[in-house]
Formats: C-alpha cells, sequence, structure tokens
C-alpha cells in the first residue's frame, strides 16, 4: 500500500515537474519600468502603449510606474528579475547603471534598456528611437507654412536627444526657407502643462506663428490652437487636441519592437543587439497630414518621407555648420551615429546658446 | 523685435492668467489660516478639483457642473481634514501633509480613464471688445468668468476680514479661540466652515488649471502650485491684497524669463528658472526682518489644536 503511495507520490512529482517546464518555456513574463505615471499621456504613455501590444500577442507584462532613477530602480528591477519576469524592459535613460548591475545579478532574464549606450553583459540590449528624422519632415513643414518666418522651438533639457531634435528641425526648415529663424525656449521640464503653455504662449506673442516642442504634454499645442498658429503633436497623435493648429504628430511606436523582443525569448532566439530605429522600421511614425497643407507640400513630405525610410535621404547631410561657422559634416557626407549620439552644439543658423 | 504697447498687455494678461489658481488657492488657504487653521493639504486638494472638474466636464458635458462639482469635491476632501484636526484633534501639519498626498494618489486613480481626452472650449466673456483699447485691451477683455472672480476675490476677501461681523468671528477665533469659546462662539463651527471654504477654492484653483488654463488631464499637473500658494499666504503676512501682489510676481517671473530667452537675452537659463522662488525667499526674508509686524499679522492660534475642555 504505502509503496504504491510513494510511487504515486514520486510519479505525480515528476508529472508537475515536466508541467512546470513547459509552462516556464511557453509564458514568458515581461516586465517594464516606467520613469513617469502612464498617465501622463507623453513617454511613459506611449511605452505603455507598446506594454499593451506585447498583452494582446499573448504575453503576461507588468509595470511599475514612477520609478526614480536612483537606487530605487535597482531594488524594482531585483524584485522583478526575481519573481519570474524574462525580459524587464527599462524605459529610461537613467536607469542605465542600474540595469547593467542588475543584469550581471541574474544571467538568465534579458534585460533591454532604452536610449542607453551600456551593454556591459550578454544579457543586456539597448534600443531606441530616431526621433530626429520625424524633426526633419516637421521643419520642412514648419519652414513652407511660417509666415512671419519665425518658428518657435519649447524644449525640454539641454541633452544630445533635444539638441539633435533641434539642429534636424532647423537644418530641414533651412533647406525650404533660407529667412527662417528658430527661437528656442528652455522650459527645463518634460511635462507641465502650465509651464509648457506659458513658453508657448510667449513664443507666440513674440511673433512665432509656428511652434514645435519637445516636451510631453498637450498644453502647447491646445495654446497654438487658441492662438490660431500652426504646431505639431508630440510622441503620440494630438490632432484630437487641436484640429486646426495640429498639422501632424511625429509618434513614439515601440509595441512592434517590443512583441518581437518577447518573441524572441519565447522562441530562444534573443540575443544582444543595440537598435536605433526610425521611420523605416515603424518606430518612428508620422501622423495624418492635415488638409490646411497644401497639396505640393503633402506630397513633398510624403516623399521625404519615403526617402527618409529608404536612407536616401539623412537628416544630416553636409555640409554643416555649427554656430561659429565650424565644418561639422562634409560636403557629400552625412553624420555618423556616434556624431548624432553626442551632440552637443546647434548647427548655423540656430540662435542663442545651450544652456550648460 | 519691437515693443509694442500691445505686446506688453499681452505679456501683463499672460501673467494675470498664470496668478489665477494661486490667487484663488491663496485666499482660500487665507481664510482657513485666519481661523487658526493650518492646512497643508492646499496641493492635494487643488488636484482634486483639478480631476473632478475634468472628469464631470467629461462625462456630463456640462460646464456648470464641473466648476461646482470642482469645488464640491474640494470642499468633499477638506471634510476629512477638517473631521480629524477638529474633531480627533489630530496634529495640523501631519494631516495636512497626508491629505495632499492621498489627494494626488486618488486623482491619478480616478483620472486613469481621463488621460489623453481634449478639454472642452471655455467660454470668455466681452471677447469682441479685444482690440478696442491699446495695452488695456488684452488685459481686461476676452478671458474666462474664473479668471475676473480671482482678481476680485482678494478684495471681497480683505472687505470681508475687515468690515464684516462674520470676519470679525474668524479672525477672533484664530487669534484667540479660548477668548471666542467664552463668548459664546463656536470655534469648531467656524473652524470647520473656513476649512470646507478653502477647500472649495482649492479645488476651483485646480479646475481652473484643468478645464481652462490647459484643457486637459495628466497626473500631477499642478505641478507644485498648491506649495507655492501656501508660501504665498505667508508671502502676504496674511493680508489678501498682497497675496494678489505675490501671486502676479510668481507667475510674471517665470513668463518674462521665457519672454527673455526667445528675444535672446543672454541670462543662463538655469538662474532664470530658479528666479520665482529666489525672489520669494528674498521677500521672505525682508518681511520676516520685522519680526513684531510678523506676529502682529500672524493668526495667534495658528496650526494649534482648540478643545473645549482644555
Amino acid at each position: 500500500m504505502h509503496k504504491f503511495l510513494i510511487r504515486s507520490f514520486v510519479s505525480s512529482l515528476v508529472l508537475l515537474f515536466t508541467l512546470n517546464v513547459a509552462a516556464v518555456a511557453k509564458d514568458v513574463k515581461a516586465a517594464f519600468v516606467y520613469i513617469g505615471p502612464t498617465g501622463d499621456h507623453g513617454w511613459t504613455y506611449q511605452h505603455d502603449v507598446g506594454r499593451k501590444a506585447v498583452e494582446a500577442a499573448g504575453f503576461k507584462t507588468t509595470y511599475v510606474e514612477g520609478v526614480p532613477e536612483s537606487a530605487d530602480a535597482e531594488r524594482v528591477l531585483r524584485q522583478l528579475a526575481n519573481s519570474g519576469h524574462d525580459i524587464i524592459f527599462t524605459t529610461s535613460f537613467g536607469y542605465m547603471n542600474p540595469t547593467n548591475k542588475v543584469a550581471k545579478e541574474f544571467p538568465n532574464v534579458k534585460f533591454e534598456h532604452a536610449t542607453g549606450y551600456k551593454r556591459e553583459h550578454p544579457n543586456v540590449a539597448t534600443y531606441a528611437a530616431r526621433f530626429y528624422e520625424g524633426r526633419t519632415i516637421l521643419g520642412t513643414i514648419a519652414g513652407t507654412m511660417t509666415k512671419s518666418n519665425v518658428i518657435g522651438y519649447v524644449a525640454s533639457f539641454p541633452i544630445p536627444e533635444v539638441i539633435r531634435g533641434i539642429n534636424s528641425f532647423t537644418l530641414a526648415a533651412q533647406k525650404v526657407n533660407p529667412n527662417i529663424k528658430t527661437k528656442i525656449v528652455w522650459a527645463f521640464t518634460w511635462y507641465d502643462p502650465g509651464k509648457e503653455a506659458e513658453a508657448a504662449k510667449a513664443l507666440i506673442d513674440q511673433g512665432a506663428d509656428v511652434i514645435a516642442q519637445h516636451t510631453d504634454s498637450t498644453a502647447i499645442v491646445q495654446m497654438a490652437e487658441k492662438a490660431g498658429v500652426y504646431a505639431f503633436g508630440q510622441a503620440s497623435d494630438m490632432d484630437k487636441f487641436a484640429p486646426k493648429a495640429v498639422l501632424t504628430s511625429v509618434e513614439n511606436n515601440w509595441g512592434p519592437y517590443y512583441v518581437d523582443r518577447v518573441k524572441a525569448v519565447a522562441n530562444g532566439t534573443w540575443s544582444q543587439k543595440d537598435t536605433w530605429h526610425g521611420i523605416g522600421d515603424g518606430m518612428v511614425v508620422i501622423s495624418g497630414l492635415d488638409s490646411q497643407m497644401p497639396s505640393d507640400l503633402q506630397a513633398k513630405v510624403k516623399k521625404l518621407q519615403a526617402d527618409l525610410a529608404s536612407g536616401k535621404v539623412h537628416s544630416f547631410t553636409g555640409p554643416i555648420y555649427d554656430q561659429q561657422g565650424n565644418l561639422m559634416v562634409a560636403e557629400g557626407k552625412t553624420a555618423d551615429d556616434g556624431m548624432l549620439a553626442g551632440m552637443m552644439t546647434y548647427v548655423k543658423g540656430v540662435e542663442g546658446d545651450i544652456p550648460k | 523685435m519691437i515693443i509694442d504697447v500691445n505686446f506688453v498687455g499681452l505679456i501683463i494678461a499672460s501673467i494675470m492668467a498664470s496668478a489665477v489658481p494661486l490667487i484663488l488657492a491663496s485666499c482660500g488657504e487665507l481664510i482657513t489660516e485666519r481661523s487658526g487653521v493650518l492646512n497643508l493639504g492646499v496641493e492635494g486638494m487643488m488636484i482634486i478639483g483639478a480631476i473632478s472638474g475634468f472628469a464631470l466636464m467629461t462625462v456630463t458635458g456640462s460646464l456648470i457642473i464641473a466648476v461646482f462639482g470642482a469645488m464640491l469635491a474640494g470642499v468633499l476632501i477638506s471634510t476629512i481634514f477638517a473631521f480629524l484636526t477638529q474633531t480627533l484633534i489630530t496634529n495640523h501639519v501631519a494631516t495636512g501633509l497626508a491629505l495632499t498626498i492621498f489627494g494626488i494618489g486618488i486623482s491619478a486613480m480616478i483620472g486613469k480613464n481621463f488621460v489623453g481626452i481634449p478639454g472642452k472650449e471655455f467660454p470668455v466673456l466681452f471677447e469682441g471688445l479685444k482690440d478696442t483699447i491699446p495695452l488695456l485691451s488684452p488685459i481686461l477683455f476676452g478671458h474666462s468668468i474664473v479668471f475676473y472672480f480671482a482678481f476680485a476675490l482678494p478684495f471681497i476677501t480683505s472687505y470681508f476680514l475687515k468690515k464684516t461681523k462674520v470676519g470679525l468671528i474668524v479672525r477672533a477665533v484664530g487669534d484667540s479661540p479660548e477668548s471666542a469659546s467664552n463668548q459664546g462662539i463656536n470655534v469648531k463651527l467656524v473652524r470647520y466652515a473656513c476649512i470646507l471654504y478653502g477647500g472649495a477654492m482649492c479645488g476651483l484653483a485646480g479646475a481652473y488649471l484643468s478645464m481652462i488654463y490647459t484643457p486637459q488631464w495628466i497626473e500631477n499637473m499642478t505641478g507644485g502650485r498648491g506649495w507655492i500658494a501656501l508660501a504665498l499666504v505667508v508671502f502676504s503676512t496674511w493680508n489678501p491684497i498682497k497675496i494678489l501682489i505675490g501671486a502676479m510676481i510668481f507667475g510674471g517671473l517665470t513668463i518674462i524669463q521665457f519672454h527673455m530667452q526667445a528675444i535672446g537675452v543672454r541670462i543662463p537659463v538655469q538662474f532664470l528658472t530658479a528666479l520665482p522662488y529666489l525672489v520669494t525667499i528674498i521677500v521672505l526674508v525682508v518681511i520676516s526682518r520685522d519680526s513684531r509686524k510678523i506676529r502682529l499679522s500672524t493668526p495667534s492660534s495658528l496650526g494649534k489644536s482648540f478643545h473645549k475642555d482644555n
């Protein structure tokens, strides 16, 4: 009798074990660490849209929002790695060191860090989007649509990502309209609707009739709508917030990448890499063009979009000079990724100094 | 850039628009503090007002319901504070801080379903007169009703405190609850009323942000304005008219620094960004030099619990 019991006990254990293994191989769990709240309707919101795409593809996901870029991040990452997550996306630049540190302790968990450059362990990959390609398109539209030749630009913080955007935007705008002037106001915030609106209002009061933004909220496009000037949506399609003002939006589209990477973990094909995708790979998406844009401009923008996607046109094609007139990129050459990643000087034509 | 009078008018109008939530919240808190209650939950009450106003506007489609609903939400959340500090005699500072944390949390929870929805257009008054008088037109015309109310409020508050009997009772309760109580005044009732009024004004300040100033909901959208409103009350030495000046200075410095950047004035941006806070500190230092005046204008029982059986 108790031989039977032991045998059935052992066999059920074996059965349980195999079942468990099978379950683990199938059920890949993905975790996302966010800097802001998912309710910011900007950066974090778009990452969360990506997470939902992973969920829709049949995987389990968890997320932790509002994680500070400090020792707290390490604690959160360790906790997520310990609780059976197979792949963890850390979606802010400041998580770079915590991600690499925790990755060392959990070699079987895959880590994906957004906008960083450190891949110290084979289980750490990095990814970012070439948003500057989108800004080339915005610059082209702004340079064509402006009547006052003053274009306003609300910037957040002086980091390469933002400087690159300002440069890409200004180069494109100057190409279609050499008389334009880009006025830049640094709001020193990623999102504070009140402050962003005040910054936009100051630019509009000073004659800007097209406003671009590198902050996250919809306050700027709403202010543009009120004042009767043009603007562009940031991170997501903001057309419904300001139907008359918004000419187009540059959307961050992380979903396809996230689904790809989680699937790769499920198939066992995940490997370390550095991804920097633009319009061509669909990570940067240009929303529908507003009908207020003349049809030849629309055609031009569509062609530019296709050329940027195919690589025929590069946002930073020489000759490009800095503000002092020094050559940055020679004629016929394009800026390499190293230069783009560390870009901390304005190109010629941008007014003012970068805050230090 | 040509500086013309209309441009100056536009700048002043922007400054006034940015001062509105500060004036509303500060004037509400001023009444609360004048009754001897220190409510540090201004930020929390504002954010509750912001989400309530926005949510009600989206759900009911009525701006009137939304504005009054936001004020009611401010009243409701401040009732919690009033119950804790007046009935259960808890510490004002700790309870106020808890109220702020609670407000930010619960507004985020309610707000989950309202992210990414555009707000409605709020009607403005006298828009037809916008180009009639140089300089003054943009300042005087084309604003929402809440804007006009906010600029009348400091004067109403001042009149209320100085010239009315109820105002006198509020001041008496704040300066000496014991004597007021001996005179037959129900201290608890007066303080309850002042706390709830403060809540209503903070709720309205929040609704102004989410419905009129930047019509949208995002988490934490008050962005610390509640704390500035609290500082303004001290800054004003509990004088409503000085709140008006303080709010204009504070809102003004932010807007003027943006204008200076756009013009291309070469002053470090970080310095300009810090300027409003620096000025607040400097003014506070200057004010507190005269300790006698501070003692005279501070409600003497501010932040102290009152219990009749004491």
